[in-house]
């Protein structure tokens, strides 16, 4: 069994071998002239506005927050669409209680959304 | 009338006095009156000690041993124990009615009453007199309970209980700081010798499946040599309990410290009562110590110890508790030389006459401080028989009969300890240990004349010669030495009666009379035990054949009393007399024959060493303070110190390599990668995140590396018992 | 599934609406009004409670949701626990929440979300419904850790516990995932079934070890402890000794129900690694706490050296040492609460009694809750009469007979060291002059403290009811173990 994993052994060897022996040769062929725009994190030369470690309003990590929260459980509808095209196909009551389940889930989404936007969580004053 | 209808209440009663008396403590507004508490607190001791008498009249005719059991406490079911018995956890709650537990009780319940009686003048003047009544009744309840309970879990209630009571009352609100320590040193040595006590109650319940004293005796003596094996170890577990309830070497150390709680409490629970709870605890369980003579000899050494270690202590001690304390610890060690010597009734005897001239001693050591306003040190007494007639004579009679002259109570059970010591042989064990005890016997002849000259000395120190008290004022070379452990009966005192550094006076009624009583128990109480062979008849003492029901016979060999020849006996009694008598004249030529005491000052600076050692009671709480407790502390600060600096520098140490090997960027990345992950979120408390950044970055880290490093440890400690079981098998 | 399974999911079903209304009253209603909220919560308690009767009544076997969920009396017993444990903390919330600063109803909500989520720990018999349980409590406790957003030490306790949580969190799943793999499913039968034949397999004792590792974690097991001391000063009292104590005994009923029902058969490899941790949290919990001066820090150590000695009924794998885990959980409970309850009363200068100081001479203010604290430190120490000794004698009794004599010989030398320093606040409170905290007026801290005292002396004195009950609930799980 572990003779299998063999090609993905070479596999993981070359990757490996293929970027270093790139930067290896870069390093040895590429001429070296440093100068303080070569460091700057824009090489063409495009001066910075601002450091890039200040502090972002918090509002922002809140919307963002609640966007990712919503949107991930949005996603979670398609698998179950597809699990309940599935139930109705048979005679069963499962579709029903999918159904049914789908109804409390939305609901403990709304009462969250309800909960934010009552809280003013969307304003951004 | 069955014994068991009305057996329960010998407990309760006092429970109803400690809860009348607790709540109008608590919660009475203004002046209790004392009436009423004492009406409480006396009548219910009194009934409760009526009641035991009436059980212990009606036991005595028919001798029947009687459980009755009240309900199931812990209903455990079943479980199974070693060597495939299937055990039965279940503990119950009943009483037992046997020889034993009858001696224990009247000695209790009426000790207990005469000395409650006592505080009543003792503590007439104090703050807090219904509160402390209250705790000395629920010291009763839990006393009685510790002797009358039918198994061993229902005695360690009992006997937790007590310990709790002690505490309490060690530290009632004298002398703040030092009672405060003084009640959590006994604290926790007991907790130290409770944790044997535990763990034997749970190895019984391994080995024999049940914790019932009937049961496991039956089981024991019926077939030893099942038992034998572990007998040693289980006997071990609960001797190491009983050393630190009744102040055995290396555990005594609490108790001379608990005299600085009031001196009835000191009385009843520090001498007479309490204390003795490991004697009874090792006597009842005499069928398992019986089955192991290691377990015995064990018992008889630390018990022949402890007796000549603390008379040795008392030799030199100047406070007139103090040397009541080590004599006490003293005596407590020939009850476990008794004990470990297979003469249980002596122990159990001497545990009984112990009780009346201990407690005799002990109140009229109260009565002597608070005639002499609050005074502890018999340097600043004499002369006080002029002054405290009822005192000097009962405490008189209470020290001839410690010291062990016929025929007060002290000799007849002092001389049957040393008679058995004397005759006991252990076979089993081989040379040199089955002739042993009679090493024990000397330790025990030589303590016993420490004895007599320490309590002689007390005596002439403290009730012969001149009044030392207000001309000895500047007498401050040795004074500032035990100022520790004096219960300050002065403070509510002295204002009352306006005669602070005045006269000494007699003490009330109350107390004297008392003293009295005991005085002429300390004479009479002997005579159960005393020798019959003496009179030419061969058999028990009316108290060894009092207690031979609890003495079951091991499979099927009854228990033996030692037998002597008449002249054998006569030899050994006047041996143990001429002791107490060469202790009695020396105390006599250092303390009464010359006022100046200039013998033992002489000795004292002739071996100076030696006389600090015993002035300093061997150095042993010092030893116990730079070792055992320092020890607990510096591990625990370790270990708090581990919790929040080693993490630390490990993660330091890890970060600093990784500096040194990848250079600046890491740092870079250390910095702005990680720390950046935490102060995202905790930008989000606004006001507070510089400082809570300042708090945060790094500790998390730790804490989780900690938490990572927990993992791996566990995967090495399951390979290592993986490792050490193949080794194995 | 069928429509019937919800009746045995009720008391979970009333506690979301429940949690739910609560949330969204007061921005529908508009006012914060911490007497409503309190009396709302305790009337959504009352509700769950009638419903977990319901679902107890409602039939054999009480499986929901397929197999993943189930409402046999192990569950039941659990849930009247954290029913009335919540009960206790909300009334005992009620003190700080009344004075508007915090929002009453959100907290409550989050308790009920909490307590959902424990019961559904309790209740879970697949890993997958055991975790989500376990993550929402985690998350509403992060939150109710840091509920004093505007103080430093609550928003470093949230903080500390939320990236630590999240971290065992992982290795929980990482445990699980490896279990999965090992036994081809998470179902605690099936795993029962599939290790019966696995001893000795590395990809399993790794997965258990992982997942005993977030186990302990919850249940502040020594090493995986060393949130519990900051997290506990930092948190609100109340939210500590909702952490204390529901938290921890939630954590218990996972760890007992998986341990004994999935992993007995695997008893020979995880035994060493239990018995560690078990000993180490007794005596790294107990000892640090010798030297603390901070009540809230002594008892954060005890709670880590109490979850090392419950550990012993889990090791024992016997009837006595299931029996002696529910009961040691009840009786601490208990005990645990009436302490905190106590620091709660007690107060100096607007701070609650956190200082050993602060209880000195309490007896002679007020003696009654000077005697409840001594009963409640005398069973958290383990002496009779009090609960806490039937408590350890089941679980030392059954470490012993399951052959671990030299783990109790430590769990009783280290309930003699606890002794020491709980004996410090009883010296603080009976043997030492100067002036105690004072003690808040607040009735419901007070009816708290009386509920405990009396509690605790009931179930020590008189614990036939207890212990039948304990009986009673391992059954069903006692039965599938000895199959």
């Amino acid at each position: 069994m572990t003779e299998s994993f063999v090609p993905v052994l070479i596999l993981i060897l070359f990757g490996i071998a293929l970027g270093a022996g790139m930067l290896i040769v870069n390093w040895y062929v590429g001429t070296h002239r440093r100068n303080p725009s070569k460091l700057a994190p824009y090489e063409g030369g495009v001066p910075l506005l601002d450091t890039n470690r200040k502090r972002i309003n918090v509002r922002f990590y809140q919307i963002a927050m609640l966007f990712i929260i919503f949107d991930i459980e949005a996603a979670f509808i398609y698998p179950w669409a597809v699990i309940y095209r599935d139930a109705t196909m048979t005679s069963s009551g499962i579709a029903l209680f999918a159904l049914g389940e789908m109804f409390v889930f939305v609901t403990l989404l709304a009462v969250g959304y309800i909960y934010v936007w009552k809280k003013k969580a969307f304003d951004w004053n | 009338m069955a014994i068991g209808e009305y057996l329960w209440l010998v407990p309760l009663l006092p429970l109803v006095g400690a809860a009348i008396n607790g709540f109008r403590a608590a919660y009475a507004k203004g002046e209790k009156s004392k009436t009423l508490t004492n009406g409480v607190a006396l009548g219910s001791t009194l009934l409760s000690a009526i009641i035991a008498s009436f059980a212990a009249w009606r036991y005595g005719l028919a001798k029947v041993p009687y459980e009755v059991v009240y309900w199931d406490w812990i209903p455990a079911g079943l479980g199974n124990v070693a060597g495939g018995l299937l055990g039965n956890f279940n503990v119950e709650l009943g009483l037992q009615i046997d020889s034993l537990s009858i001696t224990m009780m009247m000695v209790v319940t009426w000790i207990g009453f005469l000395i409650h009686v006592y505080a009543t003048g003792y503590m007439g003047h104090e703050k807090g007199y219904t509160r402390f009544f209250a705790y000395l009744n629920l010291f009763m309840f839990m006393m009685l309970l510790l002797v009358l309970g039918n198994n061993y879990v229902v005695m360690f209630v009992g006997w937790e209980g007590v310990g709790l009571c002690s505490y309490l009352l060690i530290g009632f609100y004298y002398d703040k700081t030092f009672a405060a320590d003084a009640g959590k040193k006994a604290f926790i040595t007991n907790r130290i010798g409770d944790f044997g006590f535990l763990l034997g109650i749970f190895l019984l319940f391994n080995w024999f499946g049940t914790a019932d004293y009937t049961k496991v005796f039956a089981l024991a003596a019926h077939d030893p040599l099942r038992f034998e094996g572990v007998a040693t170890l289980l006997c071990l577990c609960l001797f190491v309990g009983a050393c630190g309830k009744s102040a055995q070497f290396p555990l005594y150390v609490w108790l001379p410290d608990a005299m600085a709680g009031p001196t009835p409490v000191s009385a009843l629970i520090h001498a007479a009562t309490m204390v003795t709870a490991g004697v009874y605890m090792v006597v009842r369980s005499n069928v398992l110590f019986r089955l192991s003579p290691e377990a015995m000899l064990v018992v008889a050494c630390v018990g022949a110890f402890t007796a000549i270690f603390a008379a040795t202590i008392g030799l030199a001690q100047n406070d007139i508790k103090k040397v009541l304390a080590y004599s006490t610890v003293s005596q407590l060690g020939y009850m476990f030389l008794a004990a470990g010597v297979g003469a249980y009734t002596a122990a159990i005897f001497h545990l009984m006459t112990h009780a009346f001239f201990k407690a005799c001693l002990f109140l009229g050591a109260g009565s002597v401080i608070h005639g002499c306003s609050g005074e502890q040190d018999m340097r600043k007494m004499g002369g006080l028989g002029k002054y405290m007639p009822r005192t000097h004579v009962t405490m008189g009679i209470a020290t001839v009969a410690i010291a062990g002259i016929p025929p007060l109570a002290g000799f007849f059970s002092k001389d049957e300890i040393l008679a058995s010591a004397f005759f006991k042989r252990f076979e089993t064990l081989g040379e040199p240990w089955s002739w042993f005890p009679l090493v024990l016997f000397g330790v025990g002849m030589l303590a016993a004349m420490c004895t007599a000259f320490y309590m002689f000395r007390l005596y002439f120190m403290t009730f012969v010669g001149e009044y030392r008290g207000a001309a000895e004022a500047g007498h401050g070379a040795h004074a500032g030495h035990d100022a520790h452990g004096h219960d300050d009966h002065s403070q509510g005192h002295a204002d009352d009666h306006g005669h602070y550094g005045g006269a000494p006076h007699e003490s009330p009624w109350s107390m004297t009379g008392v003293l009295w009583i005991l005085a002429v128990g300390s004479i009479l109480a002997g005579l159960v035990g005393f020798p019959l062979a003496l009179i030419g008849k061969h058999q028990p003492t009316y108290f060894q054949s009092w207690l031979e029901p609890i003495l079951l016979p091991i499979g099927g060999h009854a228990f033996h009393f030692h037998e002597a020849e008449l002249t054998m006996e006569v030899i050994l009694i006047a041996a143990s007399v001429a002791v107490a008598v060469i202790g009695i004249v020396i105390a006599y030529f250092f303390y009464k024959a010359d006022p100046s005491w200039s013998k033992p000052k002489q000795l004292a600076a002739g071996a100076p060493k030696l006389y600090d050692v015993l002035l300093n009671k061997y150095y042993v709480d010092e030893i116990y303070g730079a070792t055992v407790i320092r020890g607990t502390i510096v591990l625990s600060l370790i270990l708090k110190w581990i919790d929040t600096n080693i993490v630390d520098g490990a993660v330091n140490g890890v970060r600093h390599v990784t500096v040194l090997i990848f250079g600046h960027g890491s740092n870079l990345v250390d910095k702005y990668v990680v720390d950046g992950a935490v102060n995202g979120v905790a930008s989000g408390a606004k006001g507070s995140s510089t400082l809570l950044r300042r708090m945060q970055t790094g500790v998390v880290q730790n804490y989780a590396l900690v938490m990572g490093a927990g993992v791996v440890l566990l995967a090495v400690v399951y390979l290592a018992f993986e490792v050490l079981g193949k080794m194995q098998g | 599934m069928t429509w019937a399974d919800l009746l045995f999911l009720l008391p979970e079903i009333v506690l979301s609406i429940g949690g739910c209304l609560l949330l969204l009253a007061p921005v529908i209603g508009g006012r914060n009004n911490g007497v409503a909220a309190k009396w709302s919560m305790l009337l959504l308690l009352v509700a769950t409670a009638a419903a977990i009767y319901v679902a107890a009544g409602a039939g054999i076997p009480s499986l929901a949701l397929g197999t993943l969920f189930v409402a046999d009396p192990f569950a039941v017993f659990f849930k009247l626990l954290f029913v009335v444990v919540i009960a206790m903390i909300t009334l005992l919330s009620a003190e700080f929440l009344e004075d508007g600063r915090y929002s009453a109803w959100e907290y409550y909500s989050l308790m009920a979300f909490a307590l959902c989520g424990m019961m559904f720990m309790a209740s879970g018999t697949h890993l997958i419904s055991i975790y989500v349980g376990l993550e929402l409590l985690s998350l509403a406790s992060y939150i109710l850790a840091g509920y004093y957003k505007n103080e430093t030490r609550s928003t470093e306790a949230a903080m500390k516990y939320f990236v630590l949580g999240a971290t065992s969190s992982g290795i929980l799943l990482y445990g699980m995932s490896l279990i999965y793999g090992a036994c081809g499913s998470l179902h605690l039968e099936a795993i029962s079934q599939a290790v019966a034949t696995m001893a000795g397999n590395q990809a399993l004792i790794i997965g258990v070890m992982l997942l005993g590792a977030g186990l302990c974690f919850k249940v502040a097991a020594v090493p995986f402890h060393v949130w519990t001391p900051d997290v506990y000063t930092g948190a609100p009292t109340p939210v500590t000794a909702f952490l204390s104590t529901a938290s921890k005994v939630a954590a218990f009923a996972i760890f007992a129900r998986i341990f004994y029902m999935g992993l007995h058969s695997l008893e020979p490899d995880w035994n060493s690694i239990i018995a560690t941790v078990a000993a180490l949290s007794m005596i790294v919990g107990n000892l640090a706490a010798v030297t603390q001066t901070n009540v809230k820090r002594m008892l954060a150590y005890s709670s880590i050296a109490h979850a090392g000695y419950a550990l012993l009924g889990v090791l024992a794998m016997s009837e006595i040492g299931l029996q002696g885990v529910l009961i040691y959980m009840l009786v601490y409970a208990f005990a645990n609460i009436g302490t905190w309850a106590m620091v709660m009363l007690l107060r100096r200068r607007e701070y609650a009694g956190e200082n050993v100081d602060d209880f000195d001479g309490l007896h002679k203010s007020a003696p009654l809750y000077a005697f409840a604290m001594v009963v409640f430190l005398l069973s958290l120490g383990g002496i009779p009469p009090t609960a806490g000794f039937i408590g350890k004698y089941y679980l030392f009794a059954a470490a012993i007979s399951a052959g671990y004599a030299w783990l109790a010989v430590i769990a009783v030398l280290m309930s003699a060291v606890s002794m020491f320093y709980y004996f410090r606040l009883v010296v603080a409170m009976y043997l030492k002059d100067g002036a105690a905290a004072d003690v808040i007026p607040s009735r419901q801290v007070r009816f708290i403290v009386i509920v405990c005292l009396i509690a605790t002396l009931t179930l020590g004195i008189l614990p036939e009811r207890m212990i039948r009950g304990a009986a009673r609930s391992i059954a069903p799980i006692v039965n599938l173990a000895s199959r």
